[in-house]
């Protein structure tokens, strides 16, 4: 291939820049989207434009938001992880024994603590990334189908000791139950963990080599590998991220919803990709931001919002989702044959194909 | 130094489909397996309950797994030309809702199976059209249309459910084929299995189906028309999906939304079961049929044993990843010795 006789430094740099132009228009884009939506339905429907609906979305969206930062450092990577609403679901459901089992009858409330509660789900969702990460890496098998596998597992083992089991609102202390409602400066708790989460990671993955190695595994695995990316650490620390991210999200769904039982989290897998894939993060790997993937996940709760105060029937929600998602992903083909062809066309003087 | 430069074997290189005769082995020897877990199910089913060997095992595995045996046979052909469907079971639900509604909008049965069907071409016309047309990644569009499909059966139907399917066709749902003791949908899927397994291995279109899954631009410049093919499967699919959709209604007797909801994933994992990899190119219709029996008879035995169908979760995802992670032992294996080998050589080259 010509490839290697280009100097490799100012073809990473500007295709680097393209990419990065395209991944910013493309957040500003989304974000655009929500705002006319929300005023859409603001104008449509007085009562709409006041904090509480903004609440209100930022709580809804708050768990898919977190999921789909984790799918999408697996998405990234050309992998994928069908298994996180198991994950999720799990990790609420060990989060509702914990405090089920710290339950005094006496005072009539919880010993148990905040902090331990979130250690325990995060702790269960890094243990279930770990394995599917193990597998993928070092068996080498398409992390589709281990991840498939992990979604029927986990949810048959939190079948198995939850079946019948519900966890009341009354075991779950109000400090924990908080976190759920109470707000922060007019933000809700729920969501200020996400968006921390996002912050931190969309920084990390403009900044540090090791996340920048992500999207070079993505773009491409062999060249990765022959370049001296340490491919399988990487894949399964993304699968480790995602779960851990996914249990964060079970701590989360106890204290929002404080009743749990076996099927918490049920079918969010798919609902999670869509929100990367509307947030413009390549099914491929290679590109994606998880800003993009929150905003994604936002949107989707936004239209489910604005049909809920609009006289719109809520029946119409999912077939609009699903024509969001396939709009989102014609504008990314188009955007990146055009981008390609852009590049092509300055780097044709320099080079032959 | 020079041992430390990373050896790639073909699989890392992504040329695992193209070592065929190594493929074709395993795959027989994964059939084997399957068959021999199909065995396995009939001595544990026999042992352990004495319900087991009656008509009613029979029937029941029928139309407990017939619906998605049936889904699972056009996944079978898209999954070995390299795509997916993640659309099958909201085409299901889809064409359940608008079943339902013509029937009770007083559509004559006939024209509202017809109607029915075609929805499920359009369906999967969308589908084939985004994928081949726009070039778009399946994976992507069928989470897109799983979801609008799955939302246009709630616009049809709302949280409706319609009920008393009369007249003569309630019999393919929940009666026994005439003079044996199996369910319609067996039957179907049996039919429809022999046809889908003489067109994958016994047709020019089955060749090119493989030769699309293991290098698609190799088959397009060998003149194989990779985007009507494809078109074509996705096509079929919308109309089997939709098909299943109507037998649905008729097993249940009952129309909603909601109908086999989750199913997709369910299809897909039987499908993979059954030998077909994931990246095209590799597969057979014997795989996947066994899969089918030995997984149908299965949860029949965990279900006259009263587990329930969550807990039957556990055993299937166990045999899902047995089913990835066995046939890449040998390799590993190799894998592991051949790094020994090398690590050992280096040091005693350093001393």
């Amino acid at each position: 291939m010509s490839v290697l006789d280009t100097p490799v430094a100012v073809q990473r740099v500007k295709s680097h820049r393209v990419a990065e132009t395209f991944s910013r228009a493309r957040e500003l884009a989304i974000f655009a989207v929500i705002l006319i939506l929300f005023f859409g339905t603001a104008i449509k429907t007085p009562g709409f434009a006041n904090i509480t609906s903004v609440q209100q979305i930022l709580t809804n969206s708050s768990l898919f938001i977190l999921l789909a930062i984790g799918e999408t450092l697996v998405i990234v990577t050309r992998n994928v992880d069908l298994s996180v609403g198991s994950t999720l679901g799990m990790s609420a459901f060990l989060v509702g024994e914990y405090y089920t089992h710290t339950y005094s009858t006496s005072t009539f409330h919880s010993n148990g603590s905040v902090i331990v509660a979130f250690l325990i789900g995060i702790g269960v969702g890094a243990f279930c990334g770990a394995l599917i990460g193990l597998i993928v890496t070092v068996a080498k098998v398409p992390s589709l189908v281990v991840s498939l596998a992990a979604l029927y597992i986990i949810r048959g083992i939190l079948n198995l000791i939850g079946t019948g089991v519900q966890i009341e609102p009354t075991v779950i202390p109000s400090s924990f139950q908080k976190i759920g409602y109470e707000t922060w400066a007019g933000i809700p708790w729920i969501f200020i963990i996400p968006l921390i989460a996002a912050l931190v990671i969309a920084f990390a993955m403009r900044s540090f080599r090791s996340m920048r190695e992500l999207y070079a595994i993505g773009s491409n695995p062999v060249a990765a590998q022959l370049a001296g990316v340490p491919v399988g650490r990487r894949v399964f620390t993304s699968f480790l991220l995602s779960g851990s991210l996914a249990g964060l999200g079970g701590v989360l769904f106890a204290s929002e919803f404080a009743t749990v039982n076996a099927t918490a989290g049920t079918g969010y897998e798919l609902l999670v990709i869509a929100s990367c894939v509307v947030g413009g993060v390549a099914i491929f790997g290679g590109s994606g931001t998880v800003i993009g993937a929150g905003l994604g996940a936002i949107l989707l709760q936004v239209i489910n919002q604005a049909l809920v105060v609009t006289n719109v029937s809520p029946f119409w929600d999912s077939a609009l989702a699903g024509a969001l998602i396939l709009v989102a992903v014609s504008i990314d083909r188009f955007v990146s044959n055009r981008a390609s062809l852009a590049l092509r066309l300055k780097q044709g003087a320099t080079r032959v194909d | 130094m020079s041992t430390d430069v990373p050896v790639l074997d073909d699989q890392e290189l992504g040329l695992a489909g193209a070592r065929t005769g190594f493929g074709f082995r395993s795959l027989v020897r994964w059939e084997g397996m399957l068959g021999l877990l199909f065995i396995f199910d009939l001595f544990y089913g026999g042992f352990s309950t004495s319900q087991f060997f009656t008509k009613d095992t029979i029937f029941f595995a029928g139309i407990n797994f017939g619906l998605i045996a049936i889904m699972a046979l056009p996944e079978m052909l898209i999954i070995t030309t390299g795509e997916i469907d993640l659309s099958v079971a909201a085409m299901l639900g889809l064409a359940c809702a608008t079943f339902g509604y013509l029937f009770e909008h007083h559509v004559e049965v006939f024209l509202a199976m017809l109607i029915t069907l075609c929805v499920g071409a359009i369906g999967g016309a969308l589908n084939g059209f985004l994928v081949t047309r726009l070039g778009l990644p399946s994976i992507a569009v069928t989470i897109g249309t799983l979801t609008m499909f799955r939302g246009l059966a709630e616009v049809i139907l709302g949280t409706n459910e319609i009920t008393n399917f009369g007249g003569p066709w309630t019999d393919i749902g929940t009666n026994t084929i005439p003079g044996t003791p199996f369910a319609w949908a067996f039957g179907i899927f049996v039919v429809l299995a022999v046809i889908y397994g003489v067109l994958l291995h016994f047709t020019a279109l089955g060749r090119s189906i493989f030769a699309i899954g293991l290098q698609q631009e190799a088959a397009f410049f060998s003149g194989i028309r990779v985007k009507r093919i494809k078109f074509l499967l996705y096509l079929t699919s919308g109309v089997v999906c939709a098909f299943a959709g109507i037998l649905y209604t008729y097993q249940t007797n009952t129309a909603r939304y909601d109908a086999a909801s989750g199913l997709e994933l369910n299809v897909i994992a039987i499908v993979l079961f059954g030998g077909v990899s994931i990246f095209g190119g590799r597969g057979s219709a014997v795989g996947v049929f066994l899969s089918v029996i030995a997984v149908g008879t299965f949860d029949q035995i965990l279900t006259i044993k009263n587990v329930s169908s969550e807990d039957q979760s556990i055993v299937f995802g166990l045999l899902l990843l047995a089913s990835v992670v066995i046939p890449n032992i040998p390799r590993g294996y190799h894998l592991v010795r051949q790094r020994l080998n090398s690590a050992s050589l280096s040091k005693r080259a350093n001393s």
